[in-house]
C-alpha cells in the first residue's frame, strides 16, 4: 500500500481520539520543546560570552606573577621593559588593583580601583562615555584624576554626571575627569565596577607600588600565541624563575570558555533528551493499547486483503505521525520559548537551527523505534483470532 | 461451468496440548459458477471452520482447495491475503465496517490494498453502493447508519473488488426480519445477475432461499441436496443487479 494512503488512514484514526493523541504527543513536546529551548539558549549564552570577551580586545595578553611561587613581584619599571624586549607586542600597561571606599557628598561606595597608564584604555578595547582618558603626564605629575565606571558614577551621582566632580578614594581627593561607557553584558557588572588612575597616583592611594599584573597588546591575533611565549621566556630569566608569570591570552581564555559552554549546552541538551526518551515509551504504550483496542479493526483489514506489511505501515505511520506533529509542536513552543529567554536577557541570536533539524529527527527515529513493537504486533495478529473478538 | 470452488478430502485438525481435535475429517464437494449455497449445521458442526478455509483466513490440515481453479491451500500469508482481495467478499454478521470512514470509504477499503489508483478506486466504490441503493447515503459514517443499510456497505465494499466468490457468515443474524428480508433480497439479486454467493447460516428460512443446502455434522457432510423449487422461498420479484 502506497504510504499516502497510510497517511490518510493514521490520520483518520488519530482524529478518533484527539485528546488521547495530543496527550501522546505532549511527552514529545516536552522533550522536543526542552532539548530545542535549552540548547538555544546555550548557545546563545556561548554567543555572547565569546563576544563580550572579544570586545575586550582580541589581542589582550594578560601577564600575572604565580602567586604560590612567592617572592616575585612586579614594579611599574617591569612594564616599560616588557615591552622593550618583546616585539611582537605593541602596547602594555600595569594593573595596580586594591579595593577602596569612594566618597562623594553622603555617598559612600566600596570598588576597586585600578592604577594604569593611558594604553591600558585601547588594549582593554574600552571606551569612554564622556570626558578624557588618562594621559602621559597625569602619570608623569602624579596627578589627582580619575576616570569612572559607570556603576560608580550611577552609585556615588545618581542620575546626574560625575564628570568635572570631586570625589575621595581612601581620603585621596581625585577629580573625574572621564566616565568609561559600558562593557555591557553579563561581564560588565564587574568592568564597569571600578576607578581608574594613573599608576603613579594609585601607588599612594595604595600605598605600594607592587603592579597586580600586565597587560599587554599583540600585534596581530595570529603572533599571539608567539607574544605569550616570549613573554613567559623573558619574564622566567628575568626573575630567575621556572614560574615567574601566568601568561594568558584572549585566545586561550575564549577557547577555555567555549569549551565550558559547549559542554554545558551538550550536558542540558542530553537531560532534555532523556525526556524525549521517556516521550517516546508513552508513545509506545498509547500504541500498544490502540492495537489491542483495534484488533477487530486488524482482522477485518487483514480478511479483505491487507498484507502484513501494510497493517505494519499503517501503525508505524500512526505513531511517526504523532512524534512527528509532538516534534514540530515542541520545537515552536521551544523555539518561542529560547527567543523571549534570549531578549529578556539581551543576548543576540536566535534558534539553533541545528537543533530544530536534531529534535526532528530525534523524534521521528524515537516514534518509530517505539512504534516498531506495537506495529509488529498489529502485523502478526491471526485474522480469525481478531475478528472473533470484541 | 465451471467450478468456482472446490474441495477435495478437506480436513482441519487442531492441536490443543496432546489431544487432537479433527474440526473437518474429509469434505468433497464443488460449487460451481453462479450457485447460491447454504452451509448449516449446528454448533459444533465445523461450520466457522469451513467458513475459515473456504475464505483463505486458514490453510486446511490436509486436502487440497482450488478457488478459481487455483490451489490456494498451501500459500504464504501474504499470498493468502492477495487472494481474499481479489477473489473473496466477505459478509460477516456484525457488518466489520470501520467506525472511522465513511460508506464509501469503507467500500475502497479494499481497493486500497489491492494498489488501485484513486479515481478509479472512486468511481467503483460509488457503483458498488450505487447497486446496493445507498448511493446519497456514501458520505455517512456506519454509526449514522440502520444496520439494515451498514449490512448492505458490507455487502457493496464485498462487491466492490468483483470477487469470485461472496462468503456471508449469518448476515441476516444481527439484523430484525424486514432489514433481514433486505439484505436477502440483495443476495438474490445478486445471484441473478450471476455472482456465486455461499451464505453459512443456521437459519432455515435464510437457507430456502437458495438453490442448494449442504448440512455439516461432526466435520463431515451430511446432506448435500439442491432446493427443490417446491420448497424454495421467495422474496417476489427481484431485480437483476
Amino acid at each position: 500500500m502506497m504510504i499516502l494512503e497510510s497517511m490518510r488512514m493514521a490520520w483518520r484514526s488519530l482524529m478518533m481520539g484527539k485528546l488521547r493523541a495530543f496527550l501522546t504527543m505532549l511527552g514529545i513536546i516536552i522533550g522536543v520543546g526542552a532539548v530545542i529551548a535549552l540548547i538555544s539558549i546555550g548557545q546563545a549564552a556561548t554567543g555572547s560570552v565569546t563576544s563580550q570577551i572579544q570586545a575586550l580586545g582580541s589581542n589582550l595578553i594578560t601577564v600575572t606573577p604565580m602567586r604560590s611561587a612567592g617572592a616575585v613581584l612586579y614594579y611599574p619599571q617591569d612594564v616599560a621593559w616588557l615591552k622593550q624586549v618583546v616585539p611582537q607586542i605593541s602596547a602594555d600597561a600595569p594593573l595596580m588593583t586594591g579595593q577602596v571606599t569612594s566618597d562623594y557628598g553622603s555617598q559612600s561606595y566600596a570598588t576597586t580601583l585600578m592604577g594604569t597608564s593611558p594604553a591600558s584604555l585601547q588594549i582593554q578595547g574600552r571606551k569612554l562615555a564622556a570626558g578624557r582618558y588618562i594621559i602621559a603626564s597625569d602619570v608623569t605629575y602624579r596627578r589627582a584624576v580619575a576616570v569612572i565606571g559607570p556603576t560608580v558614577e550611577q552609585q556615588l551621582f545618581g542620575v546626574t554626571s560625575g564628570l568635572g566632580k570631586t570625589i575621595y578614594v581612601n581620603g585621596t581627593p581625585l577629580a573625574v575627569i572621564g566616565v568609561l561607557q559600558s562593557a555591557g553584558g553579563s561581564f560588565g557588572a564587574n568592568a564597569d565596577d571600578v576607578i581608574l588612575t594613573p599608576v603613579t597616583t594609585a601607588e599612594e592611594i595604595l600605598g605600594t607600588n607592587q603592579v597586580s599584573s600586565i597587560i599587554a597588546e599583540a600585534r596581530s591575533s595570529d603572533i599571539a600565541p608567539l607574544a605569550v611565549a616570549q613573554i613567559e621566556a623573558v619574564m622566567d630569566a628575568r626573575f630567575a624563575s621556572q614560574n615567574a608569570a601566568v601568561v594568558v591570552s584572549q585566545d586561550q581564555i575564549l577557547s577555555a570558555l567555549s569549551t565550558i559552554t559547549n559542554t554545558l549546552t551538550l550536558m542540558l541538551g542530553g537531560i532534555a533528551g532523556i525526556s524525549l526518551l521517556v516521550g517516546g515509551i508513552g508513545i509506545m504504550n498509547i500504541m500498544l493499547v490502540t492495537v489491542a483496542e483495534r484488533t477487530r479493526e486488524i482482522g477485518l483489514r487483514k480478511a479483505i486483503g491487507a498484507r502484513r506489511g501494510a497493517i505494519l505501515t499503517q501503525f508505524l505511520v500512526e505513531s511517526g505521525i504523532l512524534s512527528l506533529v509532538g516534534g514540530a509542536i515542541g520545537a515552536l513552543l521551544g523555539g518561542l520559548g529560547a527567543t523571549i529567554m534570549a531578549r529578556a536577557l539581551g543576548w543576540s541570536g536566535g534558534v539553533a537551527t541545528n537543533s530544530i533539524v536534531l529534535a526532528l529527527g530525534f523524534s521521528l527515529v524515537v516514534g518509530i523505534v517505539f512504534g516498531m513493537w506495537p506495529a509488529m504486533r498489529a502485523s502478526r495478529l491471526d485474522p480469525i483470532e481478531a475478528l472473533r473478538q470484541g | 461451468m465451471a467450478d468456482v470452488i472446490r474441495v477435495e478430502s478437506l480436513k482441519r485438525i487442531y492441536r490443543m496440548g496432546d489431544v487432537e481435535v479433527a474440526a473437518l475429517q474429509g469434505l468433497d464437494f464443488a460449487i460451481p459458477e453462479g450457485q447460491m449455497v447454504a452451509i448449516m449445521g449446528p454448533s459444533g458442526s465445523g461450520k466457522s471452520t469451513l467458513l475459515n478455509l473456504l475464505g483463505c483466513l486458514d490453510r486446511p490440515s490436509a486436502g487440497r482447495y482450488f478457488l478459481g481453479g487455483e490451489e490456494v491451500g498451501r500459500k504464504s500469508d501474504d499470498a493468502l491475503a492477495d487472494v481474499r482481495n481479489r477473489r473473496i467478499g466477505f459478509v460477516f454478521q456484525n457488518y466489520n465496517l470501520l467506525p472511522q470512514l465513511t460508506a464509501l470509504e469503507n467500500v475502497e477499503l479494499p481497493l486500497v490494498y489491492r494498489g488501485l489508483g484513486r479515481t478509479q478506486r472512486r468511481k467503483r466504490a460509488e457503483d458498488a453502493l450505487a447497486a446496493v441503493g445507498l448511493a446519497e447515503r456514501r458520505h455517512h459514517r456506519p454509526l449514522e447508519l440502520s444496520g439494515g443499510q451498514q449490512q448492505r456497505v458490507s455487502v457493496a465494499r464485498a462487491l466492490a473488488g468483483e470477487p469470485d466468490v461472496i462468503l456471508a457468515d449469518e448476515p441476516t443474524g444481527n439484523l430484525d426480519s424486514t432489514s433481514g428480508e433486505e439484505v436477502l433480497r440483495l443476495f438474490l439479486a445478486l445471484h441473478k445477475s450471476g455472482r456465486t454467493i455461499v451464505i453459512v447460516t443456521h437459519d432455515e428460512d435464510v437457507a430456502l432461499h437458495t438453490e442448494r443446502i449442504v448440512r455439516l455434522r461432526d466435520g463431515r457432510v451430511v446432506a448435500d441436496d439442491p432446493v427443490p423449487a417446491s420448497s424454495r422461498h421467495t422474496l417476489g420479484e427481484v431485480q437483476e443487479l
